[in-house]
């Protein structure tokens, strides 16, 4: 039997097969072992993001979340009080116009856009070269808005320290069962929009414990990015985020001197 | 649909690797995708028909095998079998259970001429 189709014929030599191409029964050919990992040059260009974001103390944070949950009116509101505090920069991921880059310029931080076309996630490899046009935002953070998507972005690591993933109170309380990759790779979850609960059926506890079935680890916080209702608490998780990443810093920084000394008094001897 | 940037990655894999083993032509493509990957084998069967077109690896048979999901139940500690994310333990019934497997996404190995 042919290994290469399965079809039925055991002479040897060449014959054609239907549905694709002929064949040569002699030559099965070579089985090569690969092994790899599908998205195993995505994952180096985001180690290549990771280390960059390491070296100048960083803290990156990857925002998904389907259209319109309101991801650029809370990084607007966030990098309004924040700039004030450290750098911040922001990516955004668009399949068409530059127009969220314009919402965060005009709250006072540096954005660029990444248009994406009909593509329907950013990729490190896009992350990296938007990092070449901004100033890199050193021991402050960098938000990423992803490509409002809650499928695709699940997937591909862009070097950021967490997922974020927002959720509005009006797309219902089932979507991280429905969704339950992307909630499952996320570190935080926030559940936006609570000022139109009055209006909406969201059975806010139900929807929590959905997101805690498919993640148990996952933190959430539940805010207004238009009234700014709990706004302090996402600010105070993302303060201790960066502090956490200069801390980091502070440790290696550390470590490299005291070598570096080693080093001078072994060769000074 | 990710599934097409999937398929490009694996398209990418398979002709490097044909090209580093001198290879002239790709006739078969193993693929292990883990049963709570975040992919749709029947899309990405589709995406690969149309990116493997016209490449060293047109007409290549293409095998996705299945890697079983697996848990661990933080209500009883069992390791179990797992077929979603949300799924509840088979044992007892509880919440959560956390993923430790079936979440991979490899190329396996090529058949070359
Ligand atoms: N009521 C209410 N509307 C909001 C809130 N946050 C954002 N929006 C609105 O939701 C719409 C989409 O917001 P946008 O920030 O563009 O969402 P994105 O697609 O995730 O970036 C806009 O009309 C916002 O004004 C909120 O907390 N409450
Ligand atoms: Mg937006
Ligand atoms: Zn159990």
């Amino acid at each position: 039997m042919c290994a290469t189709c399965g079809c039925g014929i055991n002479e040897t030599g060449s014959h054609s097969h239907g549905h694709d191409h002929p064949h040569d029964h002699a030559a099965e050919g070579r089985l090569i072992s690969i092994e790899r990992d599908i998205l195993a040059k995505n994952a180096g260009f985001a180690a290549g993001n990771r280390r960059l974001f390491t070296e100048r103390g960083v803290f990156a944070l990857n925002l998904v979340s389907s259209p319109g949950s309101g991801k650029t009116t809370l990084l607007a509101q966030t990098v309004q009080t924040l700039r004030e505090e450290f750098p911040v920069a922001v990516i955004g991921g668009d399949q068409q116009t530059a127009r969220d880059a314009e919402r965060i310029q005009a709250a006072g931080a540096p954005a660029v856009q990444i248009n994406t076309g009909k593509g329907c996630h950013l990729d490190a490899h896009g992350v990296g070269h938007a990092l070449e046009q901004l100033p890199i935002p050193e021991g402050g953070v960098l938000f990423i808005e992803n490509v409002g998507n809650l499928v695709c972005p699940a997937d591909f690591d862009l070097g950021e320290a967490d997922k974020v993933v927002v959720l509005s109170v009006t797309e219902g309380e089932d979507k991280p069962l429905k969704y339950a990759n992307i909630f499952s790779a996320a570190r935080l979850m926030l559940l936006n929009k609570t000022d139109l609960l009055p209006y909406v059926d969201f059975e806010v506890e139900r929807c929590l414990e959905y997101a805690r079935r498919v993640n148990p680890d996952i933190q959430i916080l539940q805010l207004s990015a238009r009234t700014g209702d709990g706004m302090v608490a996402w600010l105070d998780w993302v303060r201790q985020g960066q502090q956490a990443v200069l801390a980091q810093q502070i440790s290696r920084l550390e470590a490299e001197l005291t070598s570096a000394r080693a080093r001078l008094a072994v060769s000074g001897r | 649909m990710h599934e097409m940037a999937l398929a490009e990655s694996i398209l990418n894999i398979v002709e490097e690797t044909a090209r580093n083993q001198a290879a002239t032509r790709v006739t078969g493509l193993r693929l292990e995708i883990g049963e709570l990957a975040n992919v749709e084998s029947e899309a990405l069967q589709f995406c690969l028909d149309v990116v493997l077109r016209g490449s060293l690896a047109d007409g290549a048979q293409v095998e996705i095998l299945t890697i079983p999901g697996q848990g661990q139940c933080l209500e009883c500690g069992a390791i179990v079998r797992l077929s979603t994310l949300y799924d509840p333990c088979p044992q007892c019934d509880g919440y959560p259970v956390r993923p430790a497997g079936g979440q991979e996404m490899r190329v396996k190995d090529i058949r070359v001429e």
